[in-house]
């Protein structure tokens, strides 16, 4: 379902330029506001839609395949930790879900620069940053004996 | 040249540079630093890497987790996974070495705030499958890029890298990479001591299913532009099994995943008369691949094969009956938002038709092929596996060391290595993150030099689709048809009809043979020429200019390693006509090739499966 953007909503300041994976959210030279320049090469990631603070963009089922009156909107909500999404079908039936996101606060992630410098000689060895503590096992496991040729 | 003359080159010096931060990249990235915490490291992303990859939607499925802690399961039980999905061809040190690392990559993600789905009479998390854990995905993406840019020395977002750079004074060593910026449109010159590609593989090198609009809506992301084989393979690094395309049976025309419902839900799929298929064509699928029919589970291919049989013969559509286990909220809401968190495209399917999962089932359908080294697929380069693990035969360097020396690969660039999905190709990119750290730390004093003239050629070439058209649209009135250039998208749909109808694609029931092959090679020979002749009417245009390359000469590949290969061994990924059976006395090994830029000539070659698993 390629994306549009609604005229009175769109203020031009072109996050989803910015975020869009498919580099197809551009703006416009005259009206200055963005539009999806190739909709043949919209995957419907929403990614634009979740970064838009206007709500000015919306998606609309891709023509060779989805009646139209349909609608999916979604609400994002970092602060919250949650992703709210109504969906409404063509014959007018609602269906409303909201999950969750993350459970830390964003940008809490320690850097690996931060965590005590592994030994010289670690850089030989198979294991790979915070093992074996992070696998929850005892040691990385090996090679079990090799069994018969099959 | 003298059309842009405001167009500046840049140069950027890194100890270690990652080309794409998708999962593998952002991995890299963060192991590269771990271990190299003095050393220069640089991320560089033809998007956004907040939203980039094929995971940039989200996911809802984690599918590579052993869970170890609880004795769930154990590496070498997923090497027999992995080898019995694929017919028996894998590189089982690479995938044992994945299996053993992904667990600790898993339990950081949780830890860095991505919301795992616990089973509440248990506490462990909560199985898909016997190798998936269902998250609330949505935000896996953003999660895993705040650590890839805490990691990096410097990330360039919207770089569209076009080729590798080459050592002047040694041959066969990797110097850097060079690509222009899709919004300042200066050309950029990484000059790397090391380099790991975790660019993405193939979507959009067949003709998909659908028309107009909706091919935008493959099941793999439009923006996967064989960057991951255009790059690699270019600069003479050996390819594997590159004819194991994949083929996914997907709800129709959305895509959406089906694991949560055959798998969790426990749903089923029929035929159009509410016949279960599979069984029924168990004899018939063993004539022609012998014991590989009696694998469980059932191989992907396999499956693929029992519903495309029903649908040629009209017995079709085939259903998921998804009316059958939606008997609780908490079941609507999981099947929901395995679409909502990756797919939302299915879910507008079914608003727009009218369809409630609760009330009728939904049409199932097989996709349109793409060519991937992390799903249940593994075509990729070649690569040196652990020391610790690998056959002798399979370690000439580094841990994931492609054949070109300091050139390293991780997620769909790796071949051999299947079933890694989203956590197994972040963990190959922190076991290639770590080698490279080695490799640099043990270069000494000889770093690789550019090779000045390769630059200044390469300069000329990467803008060359700008002045073509610049020049050639001159001769037109208006519109899109030019006698002396084709746009991106034309070149793009003369490749996709062209792998269509040649090598196997869904017009000919994924069905292809040697004289179907040899003719394709025919027009590809002419396609590849006519790549000098793109014409970008802007920069945008450029970036798909470049991802067009990328993906004729992954095609190539494709097409050469299809012919090569003279059995059936994926019935359901692919057929070869002239060779209807699966031929283990002949074909159980790598098909291989090597291009090499000198002579533009293709070795293709047969390396050996070794199973290092019981």
């Amino acid at each position: 379902m390629p994306t549009f953007t609604y005229m009175t909503r769109c203020d031009g300041c072109g996050l989803c330029v910015d975020i869009c994976p498919s580099d197809i959210m551009h703006i416009d030279k005259t009206y200055r506001r963005a539009y999806n320049i190739e909709p043949n090469f919209c995957w419907e990631c929403y990614s634009c839609v979740k970064a838009c603070p206007q709500h000015a963009i919306d998606v609309r089922g891709y023509a060779d395949f989805a009646p139209l009156g349909h609608s999916v909107t979604v609400l994002r909500d970092e602060a919250a930790g949650t992703v709210s999404w109504k969906i409404k079908y063509r014959d007018g039936r609602v269906k409303e879900f909201t999950f969750p996101i993350r459970t830390t606060p964003w940008g809490s992630i320690k850097p690996p620069s931060d965590y005590a410098a592994p030994e010289a000689g670690a850089l030989g060895s198979p294991m790979l940053a915070h093992e074996p503590d992070a696998l929850m096992v005892e040691a990385l496991p090996l090679l079990p004996p090799a069994g018969p040729q099959h | 040249m003298s059309l842009f003359s405001s167009r500046k080159t840049k140069f950027v010096d890194a100890d270690i540079l990652v080309i794409g931060g998708g999962f593998g990249g952002c991995g890299a990235t963060y192991e590269s630093r771990f271990w190299g915490r003095d050393l220069k490291i640089v991320l560089v992303e033809k998007a956004n890497i907040e939203r980039s990859g094929a995971v940039a939607h989200g996911l809802s499925a984690i599918n590579c987790y052993m869970g170890m802690r609880w004795g769930e399961n154990q590496p070498d039980d997923f090497v027999r996974y992995a080898r019995g999905d694929l017919m028996g061809l894998v590189r089982e040190d690479l995938i044992f070495d994945i299996a053993r690392h992904v667990d600790s990559t898993v339990h950081k993600f949780e830890e860095w705030g991505l919301p795992i789905m616990l089973n509440p009479e248990t506490g462990r998390y909560q199985r898909e499958g016997k190798w998936q854990i269902m998250i609330h995905g949505e935000s896996y993406k953003p999660i895993i890029a705040e650590a890839a840019r805490k990691s990096a020395s410097e990330v360039y977002n919207r770089i569209m890298v076009t080729h590798l750079l080459m050592d002047k004074a040694k041959p066969n060593r990797v110097a850097g990479a060079i690509g222009f910026s899709v919004r300042d449109g200066h050309c950029y010159v990484f000059r790397a001591k090391a380099v790991i590609v975790a660019a993405g593989g193939a979507s959009h090198i067949f003709r998909p299913r659908s028309i107009g609009e909706g091919t935008g809506r493959t099941w793999y992301a439009p923006w996967s532009s064989a960057s991951a084989y255009g790059l690699v393979l270019q600069a003479g690094a050996k390819m594997i099994q590159m004819e194991n395309r994949i083929v996914l049976a997907r709800f129709k025309d959305g895509y959406g995943p089906v694991g949560a419902w055959f798998l969790l839900l426990k749903a089923y799929a029929t035929n159009a008369y509410g016949e279960q298929y599979e069984a029924a064509r168990l004899a018939e699928i063993k004539a022609l691949v012998g014991k590989y029919a009696e694998t469980v589970p059932m191989p992907t291919c396999l499956r693929n094969h029992a519903m495309l049989e029903e649908i040629k013969a009209g017995r079709g559509p085939i259903y998921m009956h998804t009316q059958e286990v939606l008997d609780s909220r908490e079941k609507e809401e999981i099947g929901w938002e395995d679409f909502l968190d990756m797919t939302v495209g299915q879910a507008v399917v079914w608003a727009s038709q009218n369809i409630d999962p609760k009330e009728k089932p939904s049409e199932l359908i097989t996709s349109e092929p793409y060519v991937m080294g992390s799903h249940a697929t593994c075509s990729g380069a070649w690569a040196s596996g652990p020391e610790d693990v690998a056959p002798a035969d399979y370690q000439w360097g580094y841990n994931r060391m492609t054949t070109v020396e300091g050139l390293f690969g991780a997620g769909d660039t790796i071949g051999g290595s299947a079933h890694k999905f989203s956590s197994g190709s972040f963990t190959e990119g922190r076991i290639a993150g770590k080698a490279a750290v080695k490799y640099v730390s043990e270069m000494g004093t000889t770093p690789p030099q550019l090779d000045e003239a390769q630059v200044r050629q390469l300069e000329q070439t990467i803008f060359q689709p700008r002045e073509n058209y610049e020049v050639g649209r001159n001769e037109i009135v208006a519109g899109s048809v030019a006698p002396s250039y084709l746009s991106p998208l034309q070149g793009l749909q003369r490749l996709e009809k062209l792998m269509d109808e040649y090598v196997g694609g869904i017009s000919t029931f994924y069905m292809t043979s040697e004289p179907m092959l040899q003719r394709g090679l025919e027009l590809m020979a002419m396609l590849r020429e006519d790549l000098a002749h793109i014409g970008a009417e802007d920069l945008h245009q450029l970036q798909r200019a470049w991802e067009l390359s990328h993906r004729v000469w992954t095609s190539e590949a494709v097409l050469r390693h299809t012919l090569y290969r003279q059995e059936t061994r994926w019935p359901g990924y692919y057929y070869r006509g002239d060779f209807p059976r699966l031929d283990d006395a002949g074909w159980h090994v790598f098909t291989a090739s090597q291009y090499d830029a000198n002579t533009g000539e293709w070795q293709m070659d047969k390396l050996p499966v070794h199973h290092i698993i019981a």
